[in-house]
Protein backbone atom coordinates (compact mmCIF):
# COMPACT_ATOMS: atom_id res chain seq x y z
CA UNK A 1 0.00 0.00 0.00
CA UNK A 2 1.27 3.42 -0.89
CA UNK A 3 1.85 5.98 1.82
CA UNK A 4 -0.57 8.47 0.21
CA UNK A 5 -3.65 8.32 -1.99
CA UNK A 6 -3.35 9.06 -5.71
CA UNK A 7 -5.15 12.37 -5.06
CA UNK A 8 -2.57 13.42 -2.48
CA UNK A 9 0.27 12.48 -4.80
CA UNK A 10 -1.34 14.36 -7.68
CA UNK A 11 -1.68 17.56 -5.63
CA UNK A 12 1.82 17.08 -4.24
CA UNK A 13 3.40 16.54 -7.66
CA UNK A 14 1.37 19.24 -9.39
CA UNK A 15 0.35 21.67 -6.69
CA UNK A 16 -2.37 24.10 -7.79
CA UNK A 17 -2.29 27.83 -7.08
CA UNK A 18 1.35 28.00 -6.07
CA UNK A 19 2.87 31.42 -5.55
CA UNK A 20 2.47 34.82 -3.97
CA UNK A 21 -0.17 37.55 -4.47
CA UNK A 22 1.68 40.83 -4.01
CA UNK A 23 -1.45 42.95 -3.41
CA UNK A 24 -3.35 40.31 -1.46
CA UNK A 25 -6.43 41.36 0.53
CA UNK A 26 -5.65 38.80 3.19
CA UNK A 27 -2.50 36.88 4.14
CA UNK A 28 -2.32 34.02 6.64
CA UNK A 29 0.61 32.03 7.93
CA UNK A 30 0.67 29.04 10.27
CA UNK A 31 3.26 26.57 11.57
CA UNK A 32 6.96 27.09 12.06
CA UNK A 33 10.17 25.81 10.57
CA UNK A 34 11.15 24.16 13.84
CA UNK A 35 8.24 21.75 13.51
CA UNK A 36 8.89 21.26 9.83
CA UNK A 37 5.68 22.79 8.45
CA UNK A 38 4.91 26.35 7.36
CA UNK A 39 1.94 27.34 5.22
CA UNK A 40 1.28 30.76 3.84
CA UNK A 41 -2.00 31.68 2.07
CA UNK A 42 -2.72 34.78 -0.01
CA UNK A 43 -6.32 35.80 -0.85
CA UNK A 44 -7.69 38.23 -3.39
CA UNK A 45 -11.25 39.14 -2.51
CA UNK A 46 -13.63 41.08 -4.71
CA UNK A 47 -16.96 42.00 -3.15
CA UNK A 48 -17.72 38.82 -1.28
CA UNK A 49 -15.97 36.41 -3.65
CA UNK A 50 -12.48 34.93 -3.31
CA UNK A 51 -11.31 35.66 -6.83
CA UNK A 52 -7.77 34.39 -6.42
CA UNK A 53 -5.78 32.38 -3.92
CA UNK A 54 -2.14 31.39 -3.83
CA UNK A 55 -0.02 29.45 -1.37
CA UNK A 56 3.56 28.71 -0.36
CA UNK A 57 4.40 25.69 1.78
CA UNK A 58 7.50 24.39 3.49
CA UNK A 59 6.67 20.87 4.58
CA UNK A 60 6.05 17.25 3.79
CA UNK A 61 4.07 15.80 0.91
CA UNK A 62 0.74 15.88 2.71
CA UNK A 63 1.29 19.49 3.83
CA UNK A 64 1.87 20.55 0.23
CA UNK A 65 -1.12 18.53 -1.03
CA UNK A 66 -3.38 19.86 1.75
CA UNK A 67 -2.50 23.48 0.93
CA UNK A 68 -3.09 22.86 -2.75
CA UNK A 69 -6.46 21.19 -2.17
CA UNK A 70 -7.58 23.87 0.28
CA UNK A 71 -6.92 26.60 -2.28
CA UNK A 72 -8.93 24.66 -4.87
CA UNK A 73 -11.83 24.29 -2.47
CA UNK A 74 -12.16 28.01 -1.78
CA UNK A 75 -11.21 29.57 -5.09
CA UNK A 76 -14.20 31.36 -6.61
CA UNK A 77 -16.25 30.76 -3.48
CA UNK A 78 -17.95 33.42 -1.31
CA UNK A 79 -16.06 34.31 1.86
CA UNK A 80 -18.90 32.83 3.89
CA UNK A 81 -18.25 29.42 2.31
CA UNK A 82 -14.49 29.65 2.89
CA UNK A 83 -15.16 30.39 6.54
CA UNK A 84 -16.92 27.04 6.74
CA UNK A 85 -13.99 25.06 5.34
CA UNK A 86 -12.94 22.28 7.70
CA UNK A 87 -9.78 20.24 7.80
CA UNK A 88 -11.99 17.18 7.40
CA UNK A 89 -13.30 18.50 4.09
CA UNK A 90 -9.70 19.04 2.91
CA UNK A 91 -8.70 15.51 3.94
CA UNK A 92 -11.81 13.99 2.36
CA UNK A 93 -11.24 15.83 -0.90
CA UNK A 94 -7.78 14.25 -0.93
CA UNK A 95 -9.32 10.78 -0.50
CA UNK A 96 -8.01 10.70 3.05
CA UNK A 97 -4.70 11.26 4.83
CA UNK A 98 -2.80 8.88 7.11
CA UNK A 99 -3.84 9.38 10.74
CA UNK A 100 -0.53 10.95 11.77
CA UNK A 101 -0.73 13.38 8.85
CA UNK A 102 -4.17 14.79 9.69
CA UNK A 103 -2.49 17.82 11.28
CA UNK A 104 -1.47 18.89 7.77
CA UNK A 105 -5.12 19.37 6.85
CA UNK A 106 -5.62 21.27 10.12
CA UNK A 107 -2.79 23.61 9.14
CA UNK A 108 -4.42 24.21 5.75
CA UNK A 109 -7.74 25.11 7.37
CA UNK A 110 -6.03 27.39 9.86
CA UNK A 111 -3.94 29.11 7.20
CA UNK A 112 -7.09 30.03 5.31
CA UNK A 113 -8.91 31.18 8.45
CA UNK A 114 -5.85 33.21 9.31
CA UNK A 115 -5.86 34.88 5.92
CA UNK A 116 -9.59 35.66 6.29
CA UNK A 117 -8.96 37.12 9.76
CA UNK A 118 -6.34 39.34 8.18
CA UNK A 119 -8.83 40.39 5.51
CA UNK A 120 -11.41 41.39 8.14
CA UNK A 121 -8.82 43.29 10.13
CA UNK A 122 -7.86 45.27 7.04
CA UNK A 123 -11.53 45.84 6.18
CA UNK A 124 -13.31 46.67 9.42
CA UNK A 125 -16.36 47.80 7.47
CA UNK A 126 -17.01 44.26 6.25
CA UNK A 127 -19.49 42.32 8.31
CA UNK A 128 -17.83 39.21 9.56
CA UNK A 129 -19.46 35.92 8.67
CA UNK A 130 -18.74 33.08 11.00
CA UNK A 131 -18.13 29.54 9.83
CA UNK A 132 -17.33 28.22 13.26
CA UNK A 133 -20.55 26.28 13.66
CA UNK A 134 -19.40 23.77 11.08
CA UNK A 135 -15.86 23.67 12.23
CA UNK A 136 -14.42 20.48 13.67
CA UNK A 137 -12.44 20.79 16.82
CA UNK A 138 -8.73 20.56 16.04
CA UNK A 139 -8.13 18.25 18.98
CA UNK A 140 -10.53 15.69 17.60
CA UNK A 141 -8.71 15.32 14.35
CA UNK A 142 -5.06 15.55 15.25
CA UNK B 1 16.42 4.87 -14.26
CA UNK B 2 15.96 3.07 -10.92
CA UNK B 3 18.69 3.66 -8.36
CA UNK B 4 18.70 2.14 -4.91
CA UNK B 5 20.62 4.56 -2.69
CA UNK B 6 19.54 3.39 0.74
CA UNK B 7 22.08 0.68 1.50
CA UNK B 8 22.35 1.78 5.13
CA UNK B 9 18.70 0.70 5.49
CA UNK B 10 19.25 -2.65 3.85
CA UNK B 11 21.21 -4.20 1.00
CA UNK B 12 20.50 -6.52 -1.89
CA UNK B 13 21.17 -10.16 -1.03
CA UNK B 14 24.33 -11.33 -2.77
CA UNK B 15 24.14 -14.34 -5.10
CA UNK B 16 26.86 -16.06 -3.08
CA UNK B 17 24.79 -15.67 0.08
CA UNK B 18 21.64 -16.89 -1.65
CA UNK B 19 23.43 -19.98 -2.96
CA UNK B 20 24.83 -20.70 0.48
CA UNK B 21 21.30 -20.51 1.91
CA UNK B 22 19.34 -22.49 -0.65
CA UNK B 23 20.26 -26.04 0.48
CA UNK B 24 19.00 -25.25 4.00
CA UNK B 25 15.73 -23.86 2.70
CA UNK B 26 15.16 -26.92 0.56
CA UNK B 27 16.66 -30.40 1.04
CA UNK B 28 18.80 -29.81 4.12
CA UNK B 29 16.02 -28.73 6.44
CA UNK B 30 17.10 -30.75 9.46
CA UNK B 31 17.17 -29.29 12.96
CA UNK B 32 20.80 -28.72 14.03
CA UNK B 33 19.93 -29.97 17.51
CA UNK B 34 18.83 -33.41 16.27
CA UNK B 35 21.32 -36.21 16.77
CA UNK B 36 20.70 -38.12 13.53
CA UNK B 37 22.94 -37.36 10.59
CA UNK B 38 20.26 -35.34 8.79
CA UNK B 39 20.22 -32.88 11.68
CA UNK B 40 23.96 -33.02 12.11
CA UNK B 41 24.42 -31.86 8.52
CA UNK B 42 22.64 -28.65 9.45
CA UNK B 43 24.71 -28.41 12.62
CA UNK B 44 27.86 -28.63 10.51
CA UNK B 45 26.62 -25.76 8.37
CA UNK B 46 26.03 -23.59 11.44
CA UNK B 47 29.44 -24.41 12.91
CA UNK B 48 31.20 -23.83 9.61
CA UNK B 49 29.45 -20.45 9.36
CA UNK B 50 30.49 -19.62 12.90
CA UNK B 51 34.14 -20.34 12.14
CA UNK B 52 34.10 -18.34 8.93
CA UNK B 53 32.31 -15.41 10.57
CA UNK B 54 34.83 -15.39 13.42
CA UNK B 55 37.76 -15.29 11.02
CA UNK B 56 36.39 -12.16 9.33
CA UNK B 57 36.85 -10.16 12.54
CA UNK B 58 39.85 -12.06 13.95
CA UNK B 59 37.79 -13.80 16.63
CA UNK B 60 37.41 -17.45 17.63
CA UNK B 61 34.39 -19.49 16.59
CA UNK B 62 33.16 -19.94 20.15
CA UNK B 63 33.10 -16.18 20.58
CA UNK B 64 30.33 -15.79 17.99
CA UNK B 65 26.65 -15.97 18.98
CA UNK B 66 24.20 -15.93 16.08
CA UNK B 67 21.20 -13.70 16.78
CA UNK B 68 18.23 -12.23 14.93
CA UNK B 69 20.26 -9.15 13.99
CA UNK B 70 21.76 -5.89 15.17
CA UNK B 71 19.09 -4.84 17.65
CA UNK B 72 19.10 -8.15 19.50
CA UNK B 73 22.89 -8.16 19.58
CA UNK B 74 22.99 -4.64 21.00
CA UNK B 75 20.44 -5.55 23.66
CA UNK B 76 22.30 -8.69 24.68
CA UNK B 77 25.70 -6.99 24.79
CA UNK B 78 24.55 -4.10 26.95
CA UNK B 79 22.57 -6.30 29.31
CA UNK B 80 25.58 -8.62 29.60
CA UNK B 81 27.76 -5.77 30.81
CA UNK B 82 24.98 -4.49 33.08
CA UNK B 83 24.54 -7.87 34.76
CA UNK B 84 28.28 -8.26 35.31
CA UNK B 85 28.51 -4.68 36.53
CA UNK B 86 25.63 -5.10 38.95
CA UNK B 87 27.36 -8.09 40.55
CA UNK B 88 30.37 -5.87 41.26
CA UNK B 89 28.33 -2.86 42.34
CA UNK B 90 29.26 -0.96 39.19
CA UNK B 91 26.23 0.75 37.73
CA UNK B 92 27.65 3.40 35.45
CA UNK B 93 27.78 3.22 31.64
CA UNK B 94 29.49 5.55 29.17
CA UNK B 95 27.94 6.04 25.75
CA UNK B 96 27.31 8.91 23.35
CA UNK B 97 24.51 10.94 21.79
CA UNK B 98 24.54 9.46 18.26
CA UNK B 99 23.98 5.78 19.01
CA UNK B 100 21.29 3.72 17.30
CA UNK B 101 17.99 3.43 19.19
CA UNK B 102 18.71 -0.26 19.86
CA UNK B 103 21.50 0.99 22.12
CA UNK B 104 19.84 4.18 23.40
CA UNK B 105 16.55 2.52 24.36
CA UNK B 106 18.33 -0.34 26.13
CA UNK B 107 20.32 2.25 28.08
CA UNK B 108 17.08 4.12 28.95
CA UNK B 109 15.70 0.87 30.35
CA UNK B 110 18.80 0.41 32.49
CA UNK B 111 18.54 4.01 33.71
CA UNK B 112 15.05 3.20 34.99
CA UNK B 113 16.62 0.21 36.69
CA UNK B 114 19.04 2.40 38.64
CA UNK B 115 21.96 2.66 36.24
CA UNK B 116 23.65 5.95 35.56
CA UNK B 117 24.54 6.67 31.93
CA UNK B 118 26.85 9.40 30.66
CA UNK B 119 26.15 10.39 27.06
CA UNK B 120 29.33 11.92 25.69
CA UNK B 121 28.54 14.65 23.13
CA UNK B 122 30.01 14.62 19.64
CA UNK B 123 31.74 17.38 17.76
CA UNK B 124 30.17 19.22 14.81
CA UNK B 125 31.94 16.71 12.54
CA UNK B 126 30.05 13.81 14.11
CA UNK B 127 33.14 12.20 15.60
CA UNK B 128 33.38 11.27 19.25
CA UNK B 129 36.59 12.29 21.02
CA UNK B 130 38.30 9.34 22.67
CA UNK B 131 39.53 11.75 25.35
CA UNK B 132 35.90 12.67 26.19
CA UNK B 133 35.12 9.00 26.67
CA UNK B 134 38.18 8.66 28.89
CA UNK B 135 37.13 11.66 30.97
CA UNK B 136 33.62 10.23 31.45
CA UNK B 137 34.87 6.93 32.87
CA UNK B 138 34.37 6.56 36.64
CA UNK B 139 35.39 3.99 39.21
CA UNK B 140 31.94 2.42 38.97
CA UNK B 141 31.83 2.30 35.16
CA UNK B 142 31.04 -1.18 33.90
CA UNK B 143 30.71 -0.54 30.16
CA UNK B 144 31.62 1.80 27.35
CA UNK B 145 29.36 1.36 24.33
CA UNK B 146 30.23 3.35 21.22
CA UNK B 147 29.23 2.57 17.65
CA UNK B 148 31.85 1.75 15.02
CA UNK B 149 30.29 3.94 12.34
CA UNK B 150 27.16 6.04 12.39
CA UNK B 151 24.14 4.91 10.40
CA UNK B 152 22.90 8.38 9.48
CA UNK B 153 25.94 10.53 8.83
CA UNK B 154 28.45 7.73 8.24
CA UNK B 155 31.14 9.01 10.59
CA UNK B 156 33.72 6.43 11.67
CA UNK B 157 34.47 6.55 15.39
CA UNK B 158 37.85 6.14 17.14
CA UNK B 159 37.31 2.48 18.05
CA UNK B 160 41.00 1.48 18.51
CA UNK B 161 41.64 4.44 20.84
CA UNK B 162 38.54 3.80 22.94
CA UNK B 163 39.29 0.06 22.99
CA UNK B 164 42.76 0.75 24.36
CA UNK B 165 41.40 3.12 27.02
CA UNK B 166 38.83 0.57 28.19
CA UNK B 167 41.32 -2.27 28.28
CA UNK B 168 43.71 -0.20 30.38
CA UNK B 169 40.92 0.64 32.83
CA UNK B 170 39.52 -2.91 32.89
CA UNK B 171 36.13 -1.81 31.55
CA UNK B 172 34.08 -3.76 29.01
CA UNK B 173 33.91 -2.18 25.57
CA UNK B 174 31.01 -2.87 23.21
CA UNK B 175 30.71 -1.51 19.71
CA UNK B 176 27.63 -1.51 17.50
CA UNK B 177 29.33 -2.34 14.20
CA UNK B 178 26.12 -2.81 12.21
CA UNK B 179 27.15 -0.22 9.61
CA UNK B 180 30.83 -1.17 9.65
CA UNK B 181 30.92 -4.96 9.42
CA UNK B 182 31.76 -6.01 5.89
CA UNK B 183 32.61 -2.42 4.96
CA UNK B 184 35.55 -1.54 7.21
CA UNK B 185 38.35 -3.87 8.37
CA UNK B 186 37.58 -5.09 11.88
CA UNK B 187 40.06 -6.76 14.21
CA UNK B 188 38.55 -7.37 17.64
CA UNK B 189 41.87 -8.45 19.14
CA UNK B 190 43.95 -5.54 17.90
CA UNK B 191 41.22 -3.02 18.73
CA UNK B 192 40.49 -4.46 22.19
CA UNK B 193 36.81 -4.97 21.46
CA UNK B 194 35.02 -7.08 24.07
CA UNK B 195 31.64 -7.23 22.36
CA UNK B 196 30.57 -6.38 18.83
CA UNK B 197 27.16 -6.34 17.14
CA UNK B 198 26.56 -6.98 13.45
CA UNK B 199 23.61 -7.52 11.15
CA UNK B 200 23.74 -9.64 7.98
CA UNK B 201 21.40 -7.61 5.79
CA UNK B 202 23.70 -4.59 5.99
CA UNK B 203 26.44 -6.49 4.14
CA UNK B 204 24.34 -8.22 1.48
CA UNK B 205 23.28 -11.10 3.67
CA UNK B 206 19.67 -11.97 4.53
CA UNK B 207 17.40 -10.07 6.93
CA UNK B 208 16.58 -11.43 10.37
CA UNK B 209 20.03 -12.72 11.22
CA UNK B 210 23.18 -11.25 12.68
CA UNK B 211 25.72 -12.00 15.33
CA UNK B 212 27.20 -10.86 18.58
CA UNK B 213 30.87 -11.35 19.28
CA UNK B 214 31.56 -11.84 22.98
CA UNK B 215 35.18 -12.20 24.00
CA UNK B 216 35.94 -15.53 25.69
CA UNK B 217 35.85 -15.27 29.45
CA UNK B 218 32.82 -12.96 29.43
CA UNK B 219 29.62 -14.73 30.40
CA UNK B 220 26.82 -13.45 28.20
CA UNK B 221 23.45 -12.50 29.66
CA UNK B 222 20.80 -14.79 28.23
CA UNK B 223 18.20 -12.64 26.53
CA UNK B 224 16.17 -15.49 25.07
CA UNK B 225 15.62 -18.40 27.42
CA UNK B 226 14.85 -21.89 26.23
CA UNK B 227 16.92 -24.61 24.64
CA UNK B 228 20.68 -25.07 24.71
CA UNK B 229 21.36 -23.64 21.27
CA UNK B 230 24.38 -21.35 20.85
CA UNK B 231 25.93 -23.13 23.84
CA UNK B 232 23.13 -21.99 26.07
CA UNK B 233 23.65 -18.33 25.29
CA UNK B 234 20.74 -17.82 22.91
CA UNK B 235 17.81 -20.22 22.76
CA UNK B 236 15.73 -20.96 19.68
CA UNK B 237 16.17 -23.32 16.76
CA UNK B 238 18.99 -22.00 14.62
CA UNK B 239 18.13 -20.05 11.47
CA UNK B 240 20.38 -22.40 9.49
CA UNK B 241 19.86 -20.81 6.09
CA UNK B 242 20.17 -17.29 7.52
CA UNK B 243 23.34 -18.17 9.39
CA UNK B 244 24.88 -19.77 6.30
CA UNK B 245 23.91 -16.68 4.27
CA UNK B 246 25.31 -14.34 6.90
CA UNK B 247 28.71 -16.04 6.88
CA UNK B 248 28.85 -16.27 3.08
CA UNK B 249 27.96 -12.60 2.66
CA UNK B 250 30.45 -11.46 5.29
CA UNK B 251 33.30 -13.49 3.81
CA UNK B 252 32.49 -12.15 0.35
CA UNK B 253 32.29 -8.56 1.62
CA UNK B 254 35.57 -8.87 3.50
CA UNK B 255 37.45 -10.41 0.58
CA UNK B 256 36.20 -7.72 -1.79
CA UNK B 257 36.44 -4.90 0.74
CA UNK B 258 39.47 -3.02 -0.53
CA UNK B 259 38.33 -3.00 -4.12
CA UNK B 260 34.70 -2.16 -3.29
CA UNK B 261 35.75 0.62 -0.95
CA UNK B 262 37.85 2.19 -3.68
CA UNK B 263 34.99 2.14 -6.19
CA UNK B 264 32.37 3.32 -3.72
CA UNK B 265 34.54 6.11 -2.32
CA UNK B 266 35.10 7.49 -5.81
CA UNK B 267 31.35 7.65 -6.49
CA UNK B 268 30.60 9.02 -3.01
CA UNK B 269 33.07 11.84 -3.54
CA UNK B 270 31.61 12.55 -6.96
CA UNK B 271 28.13 12.93 -5.45
CA UNK B 272 29.38 15.03 -2.51
CA UNK B 273 31.17 17.34 -4.94
CA UNK B 274 28.05 17.69 -7.07
CA UNK B 275 25.65 18.32 -4.20
CA UNK B 276 28.03 20.82 -2.59
CA UNK B 277 27.26 23.08 -5.54
CA UNK B 278 23.71 23.54 -4.22
CA UNK B 279 23.67 26.90 -2.42
CA UNK B 280 22.97 26.88 1.31
CA UNK B 281 23.57 23.20 1.75
CA UNK B 282 26.00 21.35 4.01
CA UNK B 283 27.50 17.90 4.26
CA UNK B 284 26.69 16.19 7.55
CA UNK B 285 29.58 14.44 9.23
CA UNK B 286 33.31 14.52 8.72
CA UNK B 287 34.43 14.82 5.10
CA UNK B 288 37.17 12.17 5.44
CA UNK B 289 36.38 9.88 8.35
CA UNK B 290 33.16 8.53 6.91
CA UNK B 291 31.82 5.30 5.46
CA UNK B 292 32.67 4.93 1.79
CA UNK B 293 29.00 4.75 0.80
CA UNK B 294 27.52 7.55 2.91
CA UNK B 295 26.43 10.94 1.60
CA UNK B 296 24.40 13.00 4.07
CA UNK B 297 23.32 16.56 3.37
CA UNK B 298 21.10 19.28 4.79
CA UNK B 299 19.41 21.71 2.41
CA UNK B 300 18.04 24.90 3.85
CA UNK B 301 14.45 25.96 3.15
CA UNK B 302 12.95 22.57 2.32
CA UNK B 303 11.59 19.53 4.12
CA UNK B 304 12.97 16.01 3.75
CA UNK B 305 9.87 13.95 3.16
CA UNK B 306 8.78 15.90 0.10
CA UNK B 307 12.36 15.64 -1.15
CA UNK B 308 12.23 11.84 -0.83
CA UNK B 309 8.84 11.56 -2.54
CA UNK B 310 9.98 13.57 -5.54
CA UNK B 311 13.24 11.61 -5.75
CA UNK B 312 11.19 8.42 -5.63
CA UNK B 313 9.24 9.72 -8.63
CA UNK B 314 12.58 10.07 -10.40
CA UNK B 315 13.49 6.49 -9.54
CA UNK B 316 15.81 7.19 -6.62
CA UNK B 317 15.34 5.47 -3.25
CA UNK B 318 16.87 7.55 -0.46
CA UNK B 319 16.28 8.42 3.18
CA UNK B 320 15.97 11.48 5.42
CA UNK B 321 16.23 12.42 9.06
CA UNK B 322 13.23 14.74 8.94
CA UNK B 323 10.51 14.38 11.56
CA UNK B 324 7.91 13.54 8.93
CA UNK B 325 9.82 10.47 7.82
CA UNK B 326 10.45 9.23 11.35
CA UNK B 327 6.85 9.54 12.47
CA UNK B 328 7.89 11.68 15.43
CA UNK B 329 7.85 15.43 15.98
CA UNK B 330 11.60 15.81 16.22
CA UNK B 331 14.09 15.34 13.44
CA UNK B 332 16.94 12.85 13.78
CA UNK B 333 18.72 12.87 17.15
CA UNK B 334 22.01 12.46 15.28
CA UNK B 335 21.57 15.63 13.23
CA UNK B 336 20.55 17.54 16.36
CA UNK B 337 23.60 16.12 18.19
CA UNK B 338 26.00 17.51 15.58
CA UNK B 339 24.43 20.93 16.02
CA UNK B 340 22.00 21.09 13.12
CA UNK B 341 19.03 23.14 14.35
CA UNK B 342 15.51 21.80 13.78
CA UNK B 343 14.78 24.08 10.80
CA UNK B 344 17.76 22.67 8.92
CA UNK B 345 17.63 19.09 10.18
CA UNK B 346 14.14 18.73 8.64
CA UNK B 347 15.73 19.28 5.25
CA UNK B 348 18.14 16.36 5.37
CA UNK B 349 18.90 13.72 2.77
CA UNK B 350 20.84 10.49 3.21
CA UNK B 351 22.12 8.62 0.16
CA UNK B 352 23.94 5.37 0.91
CA UNK B 353 25.42 3.84 -2.20
CA UNK B 354 27.16 0.54 -2.93
CA UNK B 355 30.00 -0.55 -5.21
CA UNK B 356 27.66 -1.20 -8.14
CA UNK B 357 26.76 2.47 -8.61
CA UNK B 358 27.99 3.76 -11.96
CA UNK B 359 29.32 7.20 -12.82
CA UNK B 360 26.22 7.81 -14.92
CA UNK B 361 23.99 6.92 -11.97
CA UNK B 362 25.98 9.15 -9.62
CA UNK B 363 25.54 12.05 -12.01
CA UNK B 364 21.84 11.31 -12.36
CA UNK B 365 21.49 11.41 -8.56
CA UNK B 366 23.22 14.80 -8.43
CA UNK B 367 21.13 16.35 -11.20
CA UNK B 368 17.90 14.92 -9.75
CA UNK B 369 18.60 16.22 -6.25
CA UNK B 370 19.50 19.64 -7.66
CA UNK B 371 16.26 19.75 -9.62
CA UNK B 372 14.08 18.61 -6.73
CA UNK B 373 15.67 20.97 -4.20
CA UNK B 374 15.18 23.93 -6.48
CA UNK B 375 11.59 22.91 -7.24
CA UNK B 376 10.68 22.68 -3.55
CA UNK B 377 12.49 25.90 -2.75
CA UNK B 378 10.42 27.49 -5.53
CA UNK B 379 7.32 27.51 -3.37
CA UNK B 380 8.81 27.41 0.11
CA UNK B 381 7.92 30.50 2.17
CA UNK B 382 11.05 29.87 4.24
CA UNK B 383 13.29 29.98 1.19
CA UNK B 384 11.64 33.15 -0.12
CA UNK B 385 12.08 34.87 3.24
CA UNK B 386 15.72 33.74 3.40
CA UNK B 387 16.39 35.15 -0.05
CA UNK B 388 14.56 38.38 0.77
CA UNK B 389 16.72 38.84 3.86
CA UNK B 390 13.71 38.54 6.19
CA UNK B 391 15.23 35.45 7.76
CA UNK B 392 18.86 34.62 8.37
CA UNK B 393 20.57 31.81 6.50
CA UNK B 394 21.90 29.10 8.78
CA UNK B 395 23.86 27.18 6.16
Amino acid sequence: MALYSEKVMDHFRNPRNVGVIEDADGVGEVGNARCGDIMKMYLKIDGDIITDVKFETFGCGSAIASSSMATELIKGQPVSEAMKLTNKAVAEALDGLPEYKMHCSVLAEEAIKNALDDYYEKNPDKKRVSGDSNREKVEETV
Amino acid sequence: MRIYADNAATTKLSKTALNAMLPYLTEQYGNPSSLYSFGQKAKEAVEDARMRTARCINAEAREIIFTSGGSESDNQAILTAAELGKAKGRRHIVSDTIEHHAVLHTLRKLEKDGFDVTYVPVGANGIINASDIKAAIRDDTCLVTMMYANNEIGTVQPVPEVGAICRERGILFHTDAVQAAGHLPIDVLKDNIDMLSASAHKFRGPKGVGFLYVRKGIRPYVLIEGGAQERGRRAGTENTAGIAGCAAALCEAVSGMAENAKKTTRMRDRIIKGLSEIPHSALNGDREKRLQGNVSFCFEGIEGESLLLLLDDMGISASSGSACTSGSLDPSHVLLAIGRVHDVAHGSLRLTIDEDLTEEEADYIVSSVKEVVSRLRGFSPVWRELCAGEREFIL
